[in-house]
């Protein structure tokens, strides 16, 4: 990202591998979304030793970046942009993957034999062989009165991160809407810098979508004690501007009261970009979805990531179960399985799902996935400031959330990758070291 | 300039020539050297950019901290005396690093 200067336009960077033949450029495979898993298929195809042209196109004008430092080291200022760039242009160009920058995708034409045309919106046609859906999803929007006003801002690209760093010279005060992953380490973030933030969260408890109630009153307690006012069942009425009309100045919620702010962050989910695959007559729901092997409903597409919503990839889990998984480790996972698939091979994710979010001094790390648990045990270690809750379903752990507390997450989600257990009874004693007390199933 | 030689470990030697105040793990990365994954991009997370430093170059690296020495005990492959998170170690101008790379980081 930050690369215009060096920037070539879509065309001309397509037409460099020679491929343009009246006016469309010719692909092997189309990865559409040049974003973390676009870019883990192009390299794990090359790996695997896929031999045709690949083509990576993004929407943005930047070239493929990582994610995550955007809410918490890029904000801070404590990384340059530079560093946040996946892979050098040299990679590329050795590679013979043609990466496409700032060309929108509007709409795909299909032949019977899963090739088809894609149509920018710039007009460029890009024919290709195989199809891959890269697309990830965006910010879920704000329905209230006042959502468009000047400094009410969302934080999903590199492009909203950079808009969010330039405003906030003038900021004493950040609302952010949304006690979720995104909203607590931007609200750390903010808070770190010196801004005086407020958290308004409409549901019962922080991170609710992610982590169980224990890690929730956990974070709760943290934040609050490191200064975040937070307030949980938040209702709001409206933004409020200011007095020139066009900017924010406040939230107003349903007592009325206003707390002022110069500055609203919104981060309240995602939506995934399925429209291109509504189009293509693929199966949506909640997301693309997609066989065991990243396949989608026409047995040709790979989908991967964020925009995929694949069967449950932790081993042991209910056949029928699905879900969609927002994570930088699925997003290389599944590319890896669904790079098997375009070599005509069919192989299972690999490894054990897991998340992490730093807010400010707190270090989040998650193996697995609580879906379906059924018990709980809690390990709290006050004086080392570290806490984990250990997730069970049918006396099996299942996942882990893990707060400063490294050694807990790897003794997880090691014993997870080898189909072991951590029995609840032993380790329900924070003194006990997990990676000692692990057994068979 | 600063230079990292990694070895793999089938013994394939990669000279990369990186950039000072750039990690050895963002050297490895940007310019696709197998052998180093980094999930989590470098803020200490995920323990995927394990390697083991030659003896003679570990003065140079800073000093361990308590987070990496615990993410380093789940490693995939064993940590020896010699292993470090390739994300904390921070290249000097005339940096020159010998590293090999574990048989795998997950």
């Amino acid at each position: 990202m930050g690369a215009t200067t060096t920037s070539t336009t879509a065309a001309r960077s397509a037409a460099a591998d020679g491929t343009v033949a009246d006016g469309s450029v010719r692909t092997g495979l189309l990865i559409i979304g040049a974003s973390q898993s676009g870019v883990q298929l192009a390299v794990s195809l090359r790996a695997l030793g896929f031999d045709e042209h690949i083509t990576l196109l993004g929407e943005e004008d930047h070239r493929p970046y990582q994610r995550p430092a955007l809410s918490k080291e890029f904000l801070q200022g404590t990384v340059e942009s530079e560093s946040l760039i996946f892979r050098s242009n040299g990679y590329w160009e050795e590679h013979n993957v043609a990466l496409v920058k700032g060309e929108r995708i509007v709409r795909i034409d299909r032949a019977a034999d899963g090739s088809g045309v894609a149509h920018a919106a710039s007009g460029t046609r890009y024919p290709f062989q195989r199809l891959a859906l890269t697309v990830g999803a965006r910010a879920r929007k704000l329905e209230l009165p006042g959502a468009e006003l000047d400094g009410v801002v969302y934080l999903r690209n590199a492009d909203d991160a950079l808009e969010l760093k330039a405003r906030l010279d003038g900021v004493r005060e950040a609302v952010v809407i949304g006690g979720g992953f995104i909203g607590l380490e931007a609200a750390s973030s903010l808070h770190t810098m010196g801004k005086s933030v407020t958290v308004l969260e409409y549901g019962p408890r922080l991170i609710g979508r992610a982590v169980g109630e224990e890690t929730s009153d956990y974070f709760l307690a943290a934040h609050r004690g490191r200064g975040l006012d937070i307030r949980l069942n938040a209702r709001m009425n409206r933004l409020v501007p200011a007095d020139d009309g066009g900017r924010v100045a406040g939230v107003e919620l349903s007592d009325g009261t206003v707390v002022p702010a110069q500055l609203v962050l919104v981060g309240i989910g995602v939506v995934p970009n399925t429209e291109l695959a509504e189009q293509l007559g693929l199966e949506v729901d909640n997301g693309i979805v997609v066989d065991r092997h990243a396949l989608a409903s026409d047995g040709t597409t790979v989908a991967v990531g964020d925009v995929a919503n694949l069967p449950n990839p932790l081993p042991g889990a209910p056949a029928d179960e699905r879900i969609r998984l927002e994570s930088v480790n699925n997003a290389i996972e599944h590319a890896k399985v669904a790079a098997y698939s375009l070599m005509g091979r069919r192989e299972d994710y690999a490894g054990i799902p897991w998340f992490w979010s730093n807010q400010a001094d707190l270090k989040l790390q998650i193996a697995g996935l609580t879906l379906g648990y059924d018990s709980t045990v809690v390990r709290r270690d006050e004086e080392r400031g570290k806490f984990s809750v250990l997730y069970y379903r049918n006396g099996q752990i299942i996942a882990a959330d893990c707060v400063n507390a490294p050694l807990d997450f790897m003794a997880v989600k090691n014993a997870l990758a080898k189909g072991r257990n951590i029995p609840a009874d032993a380790a329900a004693d924070p003194a006990v070291v997990l990676k000692t007390i692990v057994t068979d199933r | 300039m600063p230079t990292v030689h990694f070895t793999d470990a089938e013994g394939v030697v990669r000279d990369i020539d990186g950039n000072a105040g750039d990690s050895v793990m963002e050297t490895a990365v940007r310019n696709g050297v197998p052998g180093i994954v980094a999930e989590c991009g470098g803020s200490l997370s995920c323990a995927t950019c394990h390697v083991f430093v030659r003896e003679d170059c570990l003065d140079q690296l800073p000093q361990m901290e308590e987070m990496e020495d615990e993410m380093l005990y789940g490693a995939a492959v064993d940590r020896q005396d010699n292993s470090r998170l390739s994300c904390q170690l921070r290249l000097a101008e005339d940096t020159e690093l010998y590293v090999t790379t574990p048989e795998t980081q997950v």
